[in-house]
């Protein structure tokens, strides 16, 4: 390393200046770390973050191959003991399961009504991969419905499917979420009705609920009451609350 | 008039002064999302010896039920900490500075030697240029570390777009227990750190921010004053 000799003055001026960029380097820092701490929310998140949030969606999701697969596992190794998380949308007592059917709201405004029995004669994938929860954890899972790109074959929701998202929503409108058409065609994105082999238990989202393996849990929606599709994004539930829309991963 | 040494380029004191909120925003933003599924623990017969963490540890530093928050700012500050780790490594490698810092074949042998002289075992000082051995070991490992952190991390948060990570990693479980290990990591290495800096002295430590060092004028070698091994030019 450089020796040299200094006087002392140059000493203290070059000690002082150092110093002097520092303190203020820093309190520049805090006050913006301060003015961050402080901002104005945007949906729940202070709005540079739900900016960054955006731009990440962006990035990332420039990335998304909708071709690609997520890694899925032998029946075998799914757990028994499927975790139950969040009741919103699943708490209407007057929900009446056998009656229930898909309210899917068409492009030009025409709604169509589908029966769990019409769903069911679709050809059915069964998908075991590991559901992620945005808490952190994560299960082996088996689930088995008709593929998105499926139903949309069938329907002829070509028109449908052209849109940028697809928003579904509980009949009771306590939960709903909205998702991106290249996540929704993946092919393992099912409408799902089955669990372990048998139809999804009440808690679960019977009689349909979502399973998009490219998401995280928060938007596989349990108990889809109406599906529909927009330009526009969606409302979705934990958005508004300060989450990331996209979750997508 | 007083000789002194320029022992850290302005590059490395900005990179070394930025990485330090950032790094500490994003220990304190992870810890806002790990308490949403808090698993690890280490036990011993069945039981929690340690608990990461206790209840009373969330309540003092306010954590709970800030998972949303935590996620926005963990995402926003990586880039900080990705591009600041970039710059520098980039400027290490092709300013010349890698040659203080990468441990050499000695260094192994030698860091020991180095741990028993701070801990008033050994008398004798090895000799070093700018880093001693064990700090070269030190600070090449956190990059190692920081590195790390960026593999693990993505593959938590895009497992399926970057599922080579996630599987290199060893599973998205594992994924995360590397993750939250090598955090545990930094903490451990923060508390060494700054043991060690207030061990050497101010004058050590105020050339972290003016970049130069007073040489004392004696011939004792004391832990802040560095001997030279080669003669390279810079400014």
């Amino acid at each position: 390393m450089k020796e040299k000799t200094l006087s002392d003055k140059e000493i203290r001026w070059r000690s002082l200046t150092s110093f002097a960029v520092f303190i203020i380097c820093g309190c520049v820092a805090y006050f913006t770390w301060k003015g961050l701490r402080n901002q104005e929310k945007e949906a729940g998140a202070p709005k540079t973050l739900r900016k960054s949030f955006l731009a990440n969606e962006v990035i990332f999701g420039g990335l998304f191959n909708e071709t690609k697969l997520v890694k899925t596992y032998p029946v075998t190794e799914a757990v028994k003991q499927v975790r139950v998380n969040g009741s919103y949308g699943l708490n209407d007592p007057s929900f009446k399961p056998d009656t229930w059917k898909l309210k899917l709201v068409k492009a030009a405004g025409d709604t169509l009504f589908v029966s769990l029995d019409d769903i069911k004669k679709l050809p059915k994938t069964d998908v075991v991969f590991d559901f992620k929860c945005i808490e952190g954890w994560s299960q082996k899972t088996w689930w088995g419905g008709v593929t998105f790109k499926d139903f949309v074959k069938h329907y002829g929701l070509q028109n449908e499917a052209e849109k940028t998202y697809a928003g579904l929503v509980t009949p009771d409108k306590g939960y709903y979420v909205g998702i991106d058409m290249p996540s929704m065609i993946q092919p393992q994105t099912i409408l799902c009705y089955e669990m372990n082999g048998r139809p999804l238990p009440l808690n679960q989202g019977y009689p349909l609920r979502l399973i998009i393996p490219v998401k995280y849990g928060i938007k596989h929606l349990k108990r889809i009451g109406t599906m529909f599709f927009s330009d526009s994004r969606p409302p979705d539930y934990w958005p508004e609350r300060g989450y990331d829309y996209y979750s997508g991963h | 008039m007083k000789k002194v040494v320029s022992k850290h380029p302005l590059a490395v004191r900005w990179f070394h002064w930025v990485n330090f909120p950032v790094l500490a925003v994003m220990i304190w933003s992870g810890l806002l999302i790990y308490w949403a599924n808090d698993v690890y623990a280490i036990k011993y017969g069945g039981k929690d010896f340690i608990k990461f963490f206790p209840k009373g540890f969330y309540e003092a530093l306010h954590i709970p039920f800030r998972l949303a928050e935590g996620m926005a700012y963990h995402f926003f500050f990586m880039w900080l900490f990705f591009i600041n780790g970039l710059l520098y490594v980039l400027y290490t490698i092709f300013s010349g500075e890698w040659r203080y810092l990468l441990p050499q074949k000695k260094s192994w042998r030698e860091a020991w030697l180095v741990v028993l002289h701070d801990l008033r075992i050994r008398k004798v000082k090895p000799p070093q240029t700018k880093y001693n051995a064990a700090q070269r070991i030190a600070y090449t490992s956190i990059i190692v570390m920081g590195l790390g952190s960026v593999i693990t991390g993505l593959a938590i948060y895009q497992p399926v777009t970057f599922s080579f990570f996630t599987t290199i990693c060893g599973g998205y479980e594992a994924a995360h227990l590397e993750h939250f290990i090598l955090t545990i990591g930094y903490c451990l290495f923060f508390l060494v750190h700054l043991a060690q800096v207030i061990f050497a002295g101010w004058r050590n430590f105020q050339s972290m921010i003016t970049g130069f060092e007073i040489i004392k004028p004696t011939a004792e070698t004391t832990d802040s004053s560095p001997s030279a091994e080669t003669n390279t030019s810079r400014s």
